[in-house]
């Protein structure tokens, strides 16, 4: 993994408070912004990227060279329209594309790596608000992201609901389910299964590349769907006549699973896709407004700066064939806003690709998320 | 109002600016659009069809995809002025049930349905002796959503039953507004205004 260096930070004067009980001193936010911010700082959208996604959502990486993860929708003329809207998006704490995380420099001089302090969905969201604190941004257009983007979207408008006008949360989940633990829990041992991991001190030494391959492709498979992967590959060979009874990448789709995990490794870090991951499993917007012991928060709590239409507007999509943060995870999120009388909006769109669909050709959702913007 | 089904129009008509709207299968939201544009009322929608919700979305409308028949128990009491049920009533699994939980999220509620006893159904049934397909009721029997028809005396007796107060009735036959007189016969959709 190499270090990118973004094209604007914001290095905070003030400790970041944490969850976990730490505080992160002199944190580093990363971005990237398109688009004018207008004289009364109004047309302000906020974009929050999925786990390893990063601020180049509509500008090319800087390691990769490939378009920016959400050029379909931001850009001129795009349903996020940059001749409308000044669009900002930050890479999150936790992550490596220039934000402080586990790869960063502690203030000792030596790399964090195990010393970073774990941070929850919440902490990215504080540090999303302190970044439009630094840039003079009272309220958002709109604040939208897709899969972990939408833990964001959702923490920050429950956390600070006067922040946002518009609250637009794509394929995503008020709380980790079990099951999107225990897949998070597979590419975790993945990692830490790796010799080169060292327990986490690797830096200057070869990365884990192997383990983090491994929980890339393991991921990989739960953002797509059944249908998708059997359009796309079916159980064609790769480059060959015949099997090999060997254990070489026979079928197509065990050589794109190794495609993508190898070219994973080339632009994130290990240890930030441990605390990234782990930042998820602790997401439950319910259990943070508890008083009590686990799970016994209302969800609708959570949202009650939002009652009876004093906050923001919602809009939740889900896709048909998302089946890592199925329709009736954000069902339960609209059920929540209705409870508080919130003002939302939620559909369920058709799409074959399963959790990645938030990113692919979906022209239903380029109408609705332009409509919702208008 | 130009464009509006005549029950909506009047429907837009009564309801006042400043009022809180919940429209139970909302369509693409006319009415939503009407109300929000000319009245200065939080109206919301709730639609079964996906296609129909994503129109009114992009119409900038707040529409909830979900089925009347059991997603009304997401919206707490009282939550709304007005609880609109238009031409839905009939393709209800319940209507009655739907009838009560139309009034627990609204203080009042507009309901309009398709009179299943005007003189076109009863001469297609009596004298063709098979399901009417009539301009009230395009469709036929096996195609048709229509699975609880209900005439006008049936709905007067289903409120009464249920304790529940008429505000007004508008009866409507060819687009038009007509009078109550022998409505059971002349009309092919009725509005009430009730309230609990």
């Amino acid at each position: 993994m190499t270090t990118a260096i973004a094209s604007q930070s914001l290095t905070l004067t003030h400790d970041l408070p944490l969850d976990c009980g730490q505080s992160l001193a002199a944190a580093r936010i990363a971005f990237e912004t398109y688009g004018e911010l207008n004289a009364d700082k109004s047309n302000a959208v906020l974009v929050c990227h999925a786990l390893t996604g990063d601020q180049y959502v509509a500008s090319n990486h800087p390691i990769t060279g490939k378009p920016g993860w959400w050029e379909r929708m931001v850009g001129p003329g795009r349903p996020i329209d940059t001749g409308r809207f000044h669009v900002i998006c930050a890479n999150v704490i936790g992550s490596c594309m220039g934000s402080t995380g586990p790869s960063s420099i502690a203030p000792d001089g030596e790399r964090y790596a195990l010393r970073f302090p774990v941070i929850t969905v919440r902490d990215m969201a504080r540090a999303q608000i302190a970044l439009i604190d630094a840039l003079g941004i009272e309220r958002l257009h709109t604040v939208v992201g897709g899969s972990m983007g939408g833990m964001q979207v959702l923490s920050l408008a429950a956390n600070f609901p006067e922040r946002a006008a518009r609250v637009l949360a794509i394929a995503t989940t008020a709380r980790h389910s079990a099951q999107n633990i225990a897949f998070h829990e597979v590419g975790r041992q993945a990692i830490m299964a790796d010799p080169n991991w060292r327990g986490g001190s690797y830096y200057g030494h070869a990365a884990p590349d192997a383990g983090l391959a491994v929980a890339r492709m393991a991921a990989h498979i739960t953002y797509l769907s059944e249908a998708g992967l059997t359009e796309k590959f079916g159980r064609r060979l790769q480059d060959r006549a015949e099997k090999s009874f060997g254990f070489d990448a026979d079928f197509q789709v065990e050589s794109y699973l190794r495609y993508q995990g190898s070219g994973f490794t080339q632009r994130f870090d290990a240890n930030s896709y441990l605390y990234i991951t782990r930042a998820m499993d602790y997401f439950d917007l319910a259990e943070e407004v508890s008083s009590g012991g686990e799970g016994s928060g209302k969800l609708a709590d959570a949202f009650a700066g939002h009652a009876m239409g004093k906050g923001a507007r919602f809009f939740l999509i889900s896709f048909d064939s998302d089946w890592l943060y199925p329709t009736a995870e954000s069902r339960h999120v609209v059920h929540a806003l209705n409870a508080v009388g919130a003002p939302v909006s939620f559909v369920e769109l058709s799409a074959p690709h399963g959790h990645d669909s938030f990113l692919l050709d979906v022209p239903a959702l380029d109408r609705v998320v332009r409509g919702f913007l208008r | 109002m130009s464009g509006l089904r005549a029950d909506l129009a009047v429907i837009a008509r009564l309801i006042e600016p400043g009022s809180r709207v919940l429209d139970v299968g909302c369509g693409e939201g006319q009415l939503l659009a009407e109300l929000e544009a000319q009245r200065d009322v939080d109206a919301r929608g709730l639609e079964l069809d996906p296609e129909l919700v994503e129109r009114g979305v992009s119409r900038g409308l707040s529409v909830v995809q979900g089925d009347a028949n059991c997603d009304l128990g997401d919206y707490p009491d009282k939550a709304f002025d007005y609880a609109i049920l238009s031409q839905t009533l009939q393709t209800a699994q319940r209507p009655d049930l739907m009838l009560d939980e139309l009034l627990r999220v609204g203080r009042k509620a507009f309901v309009s349905f398709p009179n299943f006893a005007h003189w076109r159904t009863r001469a297609a049934l009596l004298l063709g002796g098979r399901m009417p397909v009539t301009r009230a009721l395009p469709l036929s029997w096996y195609e048709t959503q229509n699975i609880h028809h209900v005439t006008v005396r049936d709905f007067c007796d289903l409120i009464a039953a249920k304790g529940v107060g008429t505000e007004g009735v508008w009866y409507f036959s060819g687009g038009h507004e007509i009078g109550a007189t022998g409505a059971n016969w002349r009309a092919e959709f009725a509005l009430f205004k009730l309230s609990r």
